[in-house]
């Protein structure tokens, strides 16, 4: 098993721990995860897949929660911007 | 196009915390077919989360008794619907299964009761434990000054959690008062495993200020967290910070029960002395019957799974471990119970309802969260009131106890997936003419 792991966030890339979730990567990158209907800029909040503030697409697919996503080599992140 | 995936088992659980586990060991030490199901990536829940892959923890022995029994375990699975009795439906990324069960044992958790104050809805506040989840999966929290607020035995845990991974916590505000956490304290005395936790917490929590009759007031900041500003023991003080994990105690999922037609009381699901519920072949344990900490689900679970693979006797064995748990239980209750000052947080303009962005001042003028979510979308984005429910079941005394399929949001694939099975397609059109 790899040690770390390289995903990239918004294009750039961000090196995580084995085992690191998705929402690690945003945060490391220092990205908020999503932008809400009144223009603001939200995280996670609940770390346990039930509030849906860290959704973000993930290799295209959008709404994903990152809290509850492992990453994985090469794994595409996409945030609100 | 999803991928369709058809199981059947005798006994099903859902959720893979501590109850669950040991629900789906007991069951499957009995040598019927079990399966458990999680929407995380690993067994555990939220407190065994990581705590498996230490082979010296109680987790690691259960699950480690998990596998040798053979269940079948289904990670990284969210269910959301039961099309009839007998069946869940559950989706991961990229595939639908169809879980048929015998019976089944819900062990759907707790999540935390987060509060609406200005400036919650910053990146870096998070929930207490959801702190402690995301520094789990891989956080990095060295160095960072981390302000802890709320109530609940949680905070201590993870102060001290987040203390040994290299934090400053410059505070933890406590909304109890002095005399009702010593009334808690007074009662650990039945309880000799929780005293040598609060002793270890004493021990790593030195020098740490603890402040009960405290809460967060406002948060600071641009784009994340610069400060918090608390009330303590009646002043307020702005103290800088990284994060505010801030959580006030935890509240039942009761979705899944909900759907099924579980009896609900006051927000916990109604269980017999054998943990089975209202709805026929459907028993439940852990926090969803009422919060109760690890050893209440530890007790509640093993009944459960016992008595769903038929063992009543040994079940009865495990009844006075239960009582004493549920004793423990009732004095958390008592001990952190919210203070009214609470309700009074929220500016008109702070936000309640994250997913759609709805604020306070628009939610006052309901007298139902049935009004407020009719007018306002209230609790009808993505996480389907999870969050502003509890919040608004104490600010405004309503009772947000409706839901309606599916309890999660699902890919629209995973319901076309469904639409092309012929049964099951039968099976709501009748539903829909009864």
């Amino acid at each position: 098993m790899l040690s770390e792991i390289v995903v990239t966030v918004n294009g750039v890339p961000v090196t995580v721990p084995s085992g690191a979730t998705v929402t690690t990567a945003i945060l490391l990158a220092g990205k908020a995860c999503r932008i809400s209907v009144s223009g603001e800029p939200r995280g996670p909040l609940c770390g346990m897949g039930t509030c849906f503030e860290c959704r973000v697409a993930i290799n295209g697919k959008p709404h994903c929660r990152s809290c509850q996503t492992l990453c994985q080599q090469g794994m595409e992140v996409r945030t609100d911007e | 196009m999803s991928r369709k995936v058809q199981q059947r088992f005798d006994v099903l659980v859902v959720g893979g915390g501590p109850a669950g586990v040991v629900a789906a060991v007991r069951a499957a030490e009995a040598g019927v077919h079990v399966g458990i199901v999680d929407c995380n990536a690993n067994l555990g829940g939220q407190i065994w989360r990581g705590e498996a892959k230490h082979e010296w923890t109680r987790a690691a022995g259960w699950i480690s008794r998990l596998r040798t029994a053979g269940a079948t375990i289904l990670c990284a699975l969210t269910v959301f619907h039961q099309p009839e009795t007998g069946i869940l439906l559950a989706e991961t990324n990229d595939s639908v299964h169809v879980l048929s069960y015998t019976k089944l044992v819900l062990a759907t958790g707790a999540r935390e009761r987060f509060l609406p104050f200005p400036g919650w809805t910053l990146p870096n506040v998070t929930g207490v434990g959801g702190l402690q989840a995301l520094v789990k999966s891989g956080l990095p929290i060295r160095g960072k000054r981390v302000v802890i607020a709320g109530t609940g035995p949680l905070l201590l845990a993870v102060a001290a959690y987040l203390r040994e991974h290299g934090a400053e916590i410059p505070i933890i505000c406590e909304q109890a008062s002095w005399s009702s956490l010593a009334r808690f304290g007074v009662t650990l005395f039945g309880q000799p495993a929780k005293i040598a936790q609060g002793l270890r917490l004493t021990g790593q929590l030195a020098r740490v200020k603890f402040a009960p009759n405290s809460w967060p007031v406002a948060v600071h900041g641009k784009a994340a967290v610069e400060a918090v500003m608390i009330s303590r023991q009646g002043r307020t003080e702005t103290i800088p910070c990284d994060y505010l994990a801030c959580g006030f105690h935890l509240v039942p999922n009761i979705e899944l029960p909900l759907l099924l037609g579980c009896e609900i009381q006051r927000g916990c699901v109604q269980v017999d002395d054998f943990q089975r519920t209202t709805v026929r072949e459907v028993l439940c344990a852990g926090e969803p019957t009422g919060i109760g900490g690890i050893e209440l689900s530890l007790a509640e679970g093993q009944i459960a799974g016992l008595v769903a693979s038929g063992q009543m006797t040994a079940a009865k064995e495990l009844f006075g471990q239960r009582n004493r748990a549920r004793h423990f239980a009732r004095t958390l209750d008592r001990a952190f119970r919210l203070r009214s000052e609470l309700r009074r947080l929220p500016s008109p303009d702070t936000i309640v309802c994250r997913c759609e962005d709805i604020r306070y001042s628009r939610l006052s003028q309901h007298t139902s969260w049935r009004s407020a979510k009719l007018h306002t979308r209230c609790g009808m984005g993505p996480c389907q009131g999870r969050v502003c429910g509890p919040a608004s079941e104490f600010l405004f005394k309503w009772n947000p106890d409706s839901v309606r399929p599916p309890i999660f949001p699902v890919r629209v694939e995973s319901l076309v997936a469904l639409s092309s099975e012929p049964e099951l397609e039968c099976s709501e059109v009748s539903g829909g003419h009864k």
